[in-house]
């Protein structure tokens, strides 16, 4: 069968200093209906960019300089911008860290949930109004009726990002972006919001990219995972394969600097260094300049080894299982 | 009577003896309210009924509260419940409205003259935002000589000084001319840090101080609270949402629910043996990685609004057991095994059982 979503070879680029810089480098992966997968990295690595290039959201200068984005079999990159905005809320929503990139803070609430039910459907006012109202129910907001008539200042910052799932569900989407949406909330909170998303998108077999930093996340939440750095995908695979066995030392670096219960009174393990600037990216392997690994051969640039389902971008990769 | 089946503290609680020690700060009974503050006329008005009382926030409700030379005490809790409040009435920068906040000992209050200045530069805080924190027109090492310079610490050179913190702090002094923001995140926090250590502290406030941070420039900050730790002697308070950072970081943990510390025990003990309602429900959701899936389960609710509390135990619109006691009488914290304390109604019934 073929995936929901098939990437391939995404460059997404913004003008730099005489050159245009890859925030998004040779980008590929798959996902299935009704798939979860964890897009992992630190900040800058790509992330927020690779879903923008989905979402058909990069704003000029910034541009999808080439790759295919196969949606459902049809290529995104290639459709006009017409196409592509009623595609977006209906077939293809996305959940932002701020729900403020959601939220009109001038509308009530149902205002904004019934004008983007008409946008889309042909429904009554009374009707619109009842699916709102519904909406705002199943994510867990008390007296859902009397909350349409409110505006998002009046919320709280969970309530808020309840409200922005709750549109980005309204069309029953295929796919479902969500761009560290937990990310700015109390633990309970997040664990409260991603119970709900999490029930929902089952229900409903929406296929969703969670994208995060947070490996413990995605460790329960996602059948997959990809993890990125310097805008590549450096590793891919189930979350079984990448967490116990990382094939890349980036991705066991990044697992083995998290503190828990295990590092208790102990040094946590420590990348060196810092990511350089996309301007001063590393030819080759981007990760050379940390990585404890590094050769020669690794001023080359590692294409994929492995298939669309599972491969790493590393020369001399661990074979070993993680201790 | 028989012991309660409890193992001993955690094997990195500092080895001196702790327990005869004077502790180094104690909070006795510490309330902390903000609003503001009605003037004669309007008392009048309120007290007449004529006018309604302006909003206070009850940011911290009688806190007790002990820290050891040498340890690291981790503070967790929801946003809002008094942590960063909490903080800063540690570090001494903040008055409480009540109760008393003893340094060495010796109620801060009564402190005078010299005496005063050395407390207030024996304690210092780490913020969350470096770059707040850091005014944008100074070079870093005018940063981190400004105090030491101003209370005459620096005997022989001021950029032999400025160079040994900043090294300590793990940030290349050869970068110590540029302004805060030509530096990254994880560099900036060390300067911070380079900063608060440059007046030759014994005591650190962390609050949030690696939130903001990726996670491997976290690790390598939080690698180097270690080593200072060693290094310095320094004590902890240790303040984090991050439950996974508390527990990498902490010898004990205290608990905060809407303005009291509702449990405080090793950190071992407390991860292992919550004893607080709340307690076990928020470390129920520690993030560990452990792939596959799982239905994520959350405490309902939210944390009610300091300006109007829950009576009684302040958890008990969120309990599950919650009973009629619960909602008259506010719960005392009270020791249930050595060295661990929790603050529930349910401890007293079982205690009679
Ligand atoms: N509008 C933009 N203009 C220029 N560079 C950008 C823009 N948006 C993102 N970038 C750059 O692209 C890279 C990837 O950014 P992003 O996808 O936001 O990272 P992440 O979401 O993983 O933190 C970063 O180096 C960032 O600075
Ligand atoms: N200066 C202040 N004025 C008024 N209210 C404050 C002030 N500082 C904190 N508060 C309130 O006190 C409560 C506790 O805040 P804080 O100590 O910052 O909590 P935390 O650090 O746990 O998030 C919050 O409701 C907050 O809004
Ligand atoms: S390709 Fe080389 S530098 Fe890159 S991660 Fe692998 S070993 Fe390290
Ligand atoms: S005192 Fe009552 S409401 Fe409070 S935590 Fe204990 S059982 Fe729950
Ligand atoms: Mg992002
Ligand atoms: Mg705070």
């Amino acid at each position: 069968m073929t995936p929901l979503l098939d990437v391939r070879d995404l460059v997404t680029t913004f003008p730099g200093r005489g050159r245009a810089l890859r925030a998004v480098d040779e980008v590929s992966f798959q996902l299935g209906r009704g798939e979860v997968l964890g897009l992992v990295g630190e900040s800058g690595s790509g992330k927020s960019v690779t879903g923008f290039s989905i979402m058909g959201l990069v704003d000029a200068p910034g541009r999808v300089a080439s790759g295919q984005i196969l949606f459902d079999g049809e290529d995104l990159a290639q459709l006009d911008a017409e196409t592509r905005r009623s595609l977006r809320g209906r077939r293809i929503a996305m959940v932002f860290q701020d729900p403020m990139m959601t939220l009109n803070p001038v509308l009530r609430i149902g205002t904004q949930m019934t004008e983007t039910l008409h946008a889309h459907e042909k429904l009554s006012a009374a009707e619109a109004r009842a699916r709102a109202r519904d909406a705002l129910g199943l994510v867990g907001i008390p007296s859902p009726q009397e909350r349409l008539d409110a505006y998002p200042h009046e919320f709280s910052g969970g309530m808020r990002q309840r409200v922005a799932i709750a549109i980005a569900l309204l069309h029953r989407p295929d796919l479902i972006i969500a761009d560290e949406p937990t990310t700015a909330l109390d633990v309970t909170i997040q664990a409260q919001i991603i119970s709900e998303f999490q029930k929902l998108t089952e229900e409903q077999g929406t296929s969703v990219i969670w994208i995060t930093h947070d490996l413990a996340i995605v460790s329960g939440l996602a059948d997959r995972i990809a993890v990125m750095y310097g805008g590549r995908i450096v590793e891919a695979g189930t979350i079984t394969e990448v967490l116990t066995a990382p094939r890349h030392p980036y991705t066991r670096g990044l697992i083995r600097s998290v503190p828990s219960e295990n590092t208790r009174g102990t040094r946590l393990a420590q990348i060196p260094g810092v990511t350089p600037g996309l301007g001063r990216m590393p030819e080759g392997c981007a990760f050379r300049t940390r990585c404890p690994r590094a050769t020669e051969v690794c001023s080359e640039r590692p294409g994929r080894f492995g298939d669309a389902m599972a491969y790493h971008r590393c020369f001399h990769p661990h074979e070993e299982a993680l201790a | 009577m028989t012991m309660p089946d409890i193992h001993t503290p955690a094997a990195t609680a500092p080895s001196r003896d702790s327990s005869t020690e004077t502790p180094l700060l104690e909070l006795r009974d510490v309330s902390r309210r903000f609003g503001s503050r009605p003037d004669l006329a309007a008392r009048i008005s309120i007290a007449l009924g004529a006018a309604k009382p302006p909003p206070v926030v009850h940011a911290l409700d009688g806190v007790d509260l002990t820290i050891r030379r040498g340890e690291v005490l981790g503070l967790v809790g929801e946003s809002g419940c008094g942590k960063s409040t909490l903080g800063r009435i540690a570090a001494g920068i903040l008055p409480p409205s009540e109760g008393q906040v003893l340094w060495k000992g010796e109620d801060r209050k009564t402190l005078r003259g010299k005496r005063r200045l050395q407390a207030d530069l024996e304690a210092q805080m780490i913020f969350q935002n470096p770059m707040a924190a850091l005014n944008p027109r100074m070079t870093i090492e005018t940063l981190v000589s400004e105090a030491p310079q101003i209370h005459g610490m620096i005997n022989g050179d001021r950029a032999a000084y400025v160079d040994d913190y900043l090294v300590k702090a793990g940030f290349d002094p050869a970068m110590k001319r540029r302004l805060p923001h030509q530096f990254s995140g994880g560099q900036r926090a060390r300067v911070n840090i380079a900063r608060a250590l440059a007046v030759q502290p014994e005591f650190l406030v962390c609050d949030e101080s690696v939130a903001a941070l990726d996670v491997s420039i976290q690790a390598q900050i939080l690698n180097l609270f270690m080593d200072l730790r060693e290094d310095l002697d320094l004590t902890y308070l240790f303040v984090s949402h991050d439950l996974g950072v508390v527990e990498h970081i902490s010898d004990r943990v205290a608990i905060m629910y809407l303005g009291r510390v509702v449990e405080e025990a090793p950190v071992a003990e407390v991860f292992a043996r919550p004893n607080h309602p709340y307690t076990q429900q928020l470390l129920a959701e520690v993030p560990r990685i452990r792939p596959g899936k799982r239905h994520f389960n959350a405490m309902k609710g939210e944390l009610p609004s300091p300006l109007d509390p829950p009576k009684g135990c302040h958890f008990h619109p969120r309990c599950p057991f919650v009973h009629e006691r619960c909602r008259v009488e506010a719960p005392v914290r009270r020791e249930i095994a050595p060295g661990h304390s929790s603050a529930c109604h349910l401890n007293d019934v079982s205690a009679a059982a």
